[in-house]
């Protein structure tokens, strides 16, 4: 029996320094890889910044920034992100209108009046809406949202910020919906039993107390949507219509950052300054999106803490 | 009306406004489901599945196109999977708590936030130009990948996290090495969840246009790629070409590839939340 | 008669130049083998020391229960023994402890190659989720062994010990989680059992289950205990009783101090004529 114990033990000691070999280079593989994310998200900003760095040293970034004409093939060219900042942010506005009331009162209804069978449906459903291509809701604009839109409002063109921004608010349900229902589900039960046995009905324990507690995820959930609805971009380039000036309503075309950066880039020459100037907008929608980003992060972190126990 | 008749009256209310929202999006879901469906199906067919577009696309097939977009996620998968499964593993294995991983944290979920179109900037001066991988498949796999690399991270890191501890420590007890028990128990334990979480992943990327409009796609090609260096046709660049430079685009074509897009992405992600939900019963810790 | 059968078994599995050997050096190496020595041990979570100075002396081949009430630092003790304790981060152990006069805590001590000497069963059943032969092989794979013929013996021998094979043999292929909590336990003593350990640690090892089941387990480890060193942590005083030969008594006096070691002897004198008064309160029910 001891020999028995001895030769597994030889065979296991024979194989101790291949084992151990294997440990230390699996480690470098999966930390290597652990660090990945933060690797790329640095080079994308590194390559942005490198890559319009030519316009912001030609041209400047406030001149940019502040410039109300974008007139990037015109023998006087001129780059001014006024424009496409301002149509973003019109676009951007009329989805969250949709999007917002819509997307929160379905999460609160979903979280606190809807029964079992209607909750598993809503949420199949709302895993499909999020699962459309961006290129499809824009195709379905097309046919349906951009003759509607002229007609109705009686317009020379259905092209306008909001044909693209009703499309971006119905796109940016499914974040907001999911993100708020996970908010408010996080609310401990204990807290709505509370609030009924103190006579309370279910909708003034709902506005009085989940809610509230819910808010700063919800919050979030805005944000993230918002986030989302920048960043969109096909559906406003086949939707907006894409002229680019300085926006005063959203019944007219607006072009965005984003459609602005898809249409043009297939036709620049590389590496010239509109080129550039391209990859400076990239940085500007890149750095929106990422403060937008960071706050909302910031939000949920701390309401996951404040239900942990 | 007494108190409690105002809060019943109150309640009777808000109830039918928040089920109006709720009844509003699946409405909206419910009819572009069906517009898409009832648009498209008459174009369906075999020949239109496997011949080339005639005509810049208003007469013929979408072979070219599906046989690009499976290249693509199927290269994209090659690259983003094992280094998102490994990247998991690291953050539920391996991480310390520290501030690094905070921040490895952090950066994933703003991975998650950058725009569509910022990734094609990214994948066009890194892949494209720097890499100089040309406009090509490859390029604009490495750019989806990249895009999808968090989701994979994610559901990796909640999948093993469902993993219970005493199966680590019984493995470890055994004699096994940590990386031995990950391969051999935790990630066989947790590929469910890893599969398809993964594979939803990938299905919404089959659908995304714009980080692959200036790193892979070409309007119009007549056969598949040869190798991954070709520049390839995909879906959505195909829908989004036709409607927006073919003047008098067929809309009955468009619409047909569409649905295929969209039923794809759906059948794909429906059979691995059914497969998952299978593999759960056998697996209950 | 079960020892028998188990070095019987045991010579199947291995190459044929051990049966030659076999003859001269069993009965001497059995005796040597699977005795922990403690001395001054001590444990530390972060800045916080649960146990201090314990001082004991496992036999081999013997059943030794560890007892005393929740809290006390039995568990914790235990995983000293086969450095699980390093898997849990931020713990810290102190003084000397040996296995067959070998130091286990050193530097150059790898607790993989400790971990195939001294296996562990857990409190809760923990069976892979894979079947029940690949839950038993999944040891002795790890440590090499890839012959089929050579892992069948083994599954099968390890189950005949853990007094499961009976149940399981018509179909091993079968996944662990259709077994009964009961069996899924057994399956893990099969499972320890197949590395071949000197030494099994068991934690509360029948505490999730029936007394049924609790039945089959310390049936189990009464017939173990001629081939494996047990040490045994256990909530239930009667099964002390019952199972062990030695019983060592921890108690962890107020949360301000570390745990101790009261007091450890033959498990007959422990439950009848205590030489510490706190040790015959405990089993005497009056706390704990």
């Amino acid at each position: 029996m001891a020999i028995s114990t001895d030769t597994k033990r030889g065979r296991a000691l024979g194989r101790t320094a291949s084992r151990r070999a294997t440990e230390v280079v699996v480690r470098a593989l999966v930390f290597a890889c652990g660090w990945l994310a933060i690797v790329i998200l640095a080079a994308i900003a590194v390559f942005l910044l490198t890559n319009g760095l030519r316009s912001i040293d030609e041209v400047g970034l406030g001149t940019m920034l502040t410039g109300t004409s974008w007139y990037p093939t015109s023998n006087n060219a001129q780059f001014g992100f006024l424009p496409l900042i301002l149509g973003s942010l019109f676009v951007t506005g009329v989805a969250l209108v949709v999007s917002v009331p819509v997307g929160v009162g379905a999460a609160v209804y979903l979280s606190e009046f809807a029964g079992r069978g209607f909750k598993e449906v809503a949420k199949s459903v709302v895993e499909f809406m999020a699962a459309v291509p961006s290129v499809v809701y824009g195709l379905i604009g097309v046919a349906v949202l951009i003759p509607w839109v002229r007609t109705t409002f009686q317009l020379d063109s259905g092209m306008t910020a909001l044909t693209g921004g009703i499309v971006l608010g119905v796109m940016s349900i499914p974040t907001v919906l999911s993100i708020s229902e996970d908010a408010l589900h996080a609310v401990p039960e204990s807290l709505r039993q509370a609030s009924l046995a103190l006579g309370n009905t279910r909708w003034q324990t709902t506005y009085k107390v989940v809610v509230p507690a819910a808010s700063s995820g919800i919050f979030a959930a805005v944000m993230l949507g918002l986030g989302r609805a920048i960043g969109e971009t096909m559906a406003v380039l086949m939707l907006t219509g894409n002229a680019a000036v300085m926006p005063t309503g959203v019944f007219e075309s607006v072009r965005t950052m984003t459609g602005t950066i898809a249409a043009e880039m297939g036709e620049v020459v590389r590496k010239g300054l509109h080129y550039s100037a391209l990859f400076s907008v990239g940085l500007v929608l890149f750095a929106m999106t990422f403060a937008i980003n960071l706050a909302a992060d910031l939000v949920l972190e701390r309401q996951r803490k404040r239900w942990r126990r | 009306m007494n108190r409690v008749q105002r809060a019943r009256f109150a309640e009777k209310v808000a109830k039918t406004v928040l089920g109006l929202m709720a009844v509003i999006v699946l409405v909206t879901a419910a009819a572009v489901f069906i517009y898409i469906v009832s648009k498209g199906y008459r174009a369906i067919s075999w020949e239109f599945l496997t011949t080339r577009p005639l005509k810049l696309g208003r007469e013929g097939g979408i072979g070219p196109a599906i046989g690009g977009t499976l290249w693509l996620v199927s290269l994209t998968a090659f690259f983003t999977l094992p280094i998102g499964i490994l990247a998991g593993v690291y953050l539920s294995e391996y991480a310390p708590r520290n501030m690094l991983t905070r921040s490895i944290r952090l950066a994933i979920t703003n991975m998650a936030g950058v725009p569509s179109i910022v990734y094609g900037l990214f994948g066009l001066a890194m892949f494209v130009m720097l890499a100089n991988f040309k406009v090509s498949a490859l390029s604009g796999a490495l750019t989806l990948a990249c895009m999808t690399l968090p989701v994979v991270i994610t559901v990796t890191e909640e999948a093993l996290r469902q993993v219970p501890q005493d199966l680590r420590h019984a493995s470890l007890a055994l004699g096994s090495t940590k990386w031995r028990t990950i391969r051999k128990v935790v990630l066989p334990a947790s590929m469910p969840g890893i599969v398809t979480g993964s594979i939803l992943g990938l299905a919404r990327a089959a659908g995304e246009t714009a980080p692959i409009l200036f790193t892979a796609a070409v309007f119009m090609s007549p056969q598949l790629p040869r190798s991954p260096l070709d520049r390839v046709m995909a879906l959505p660049y195909h829908i989004y070409a036709e409607v927006t430079s073919v003047p008098n685009w067929s809309e009955n074509l468009i619409w047909g590839t569409a649905l295929v897009l969209v039923a794809g992405i759906s059948i794909v992600s429906v059979a691995a939340g059914v497969w998952r939900s299978i593999q759960r019963r056998k697996i209950r810790w | 008669m079960v020892n028998a059968l188990n070095v019987e078994l045991r010579t199947t599995a291995m190459p044929s130049l051990v049966m030659t050997e076999r003859e001269n050096d069993t009965v001497v190496a059995a005796d040597a083998s699977g005795s922990f020595t403690l001395s001054e041990v001590s444990v530390a979570y972060g800045r916080d020391l649960v146990i201090e100075g314990v001082d004991m002396y496992v036999a081999p081949r013997s059943v030794t229960a560890l007892i005393g009430p929740s809290g006390c630092g039995k568990s914790t003790l235990l995983r000293c023994l086969n450095r699980m304790n390093d898997e849990l981060g931020n713990v810290k152990v102190g003084g000397r402890i040996t296995l067959d006069g070998q130091d286990i805590m050193g530097r150059d001590t790898d607790p993989v190659e400790l971990r195939m000497r001294v296996g562990q069963v857990f409190q809760r059943p923990n069976p892979f989720p894979m079947s029940i032969y690949d839950n038993v092989a999944y040891g002795p794979r790890t440590q090499g062994i890839r012959k089929h013929s050579e892992l069948d013996d083994l599954v099968e021998d390890s189950l005949r010990r853990s007094a499961l094979y009976e149940e399981v043999k018509k179909n091993l292929k079968k996944h662990a989680f259709e077994l009964s909590g009961g069996q899924q336990q057994r399956l893990c003593i099969a499972r320890a059992l197949a590395t071949m350990p000197e030494v099994l640690l068991m934690d509360e090892p029948a505490s999730a289950l029936d007394p049924i089941s609790t039945q089959q387990i310390e049936d189990t480890i009464a017939e173990l205990k001629s081939s494996v060193t047990i040490v045994i942590v256990t909530h239930n005083m009667q099964q002390a009783a019952r199972i062990s030969d030695q019983t060592a008594f921890m108690l962890r006096e107020s949360m301000e101090e570390p745990a101790h070691l009261i007091e450890m002897s033959e498990t007959k004198k422990i439950f009848t004529n205590p030489d510490d008064k706190r040790t015959e309160s405990y089993i005497t029910g009056r706390f704990g």
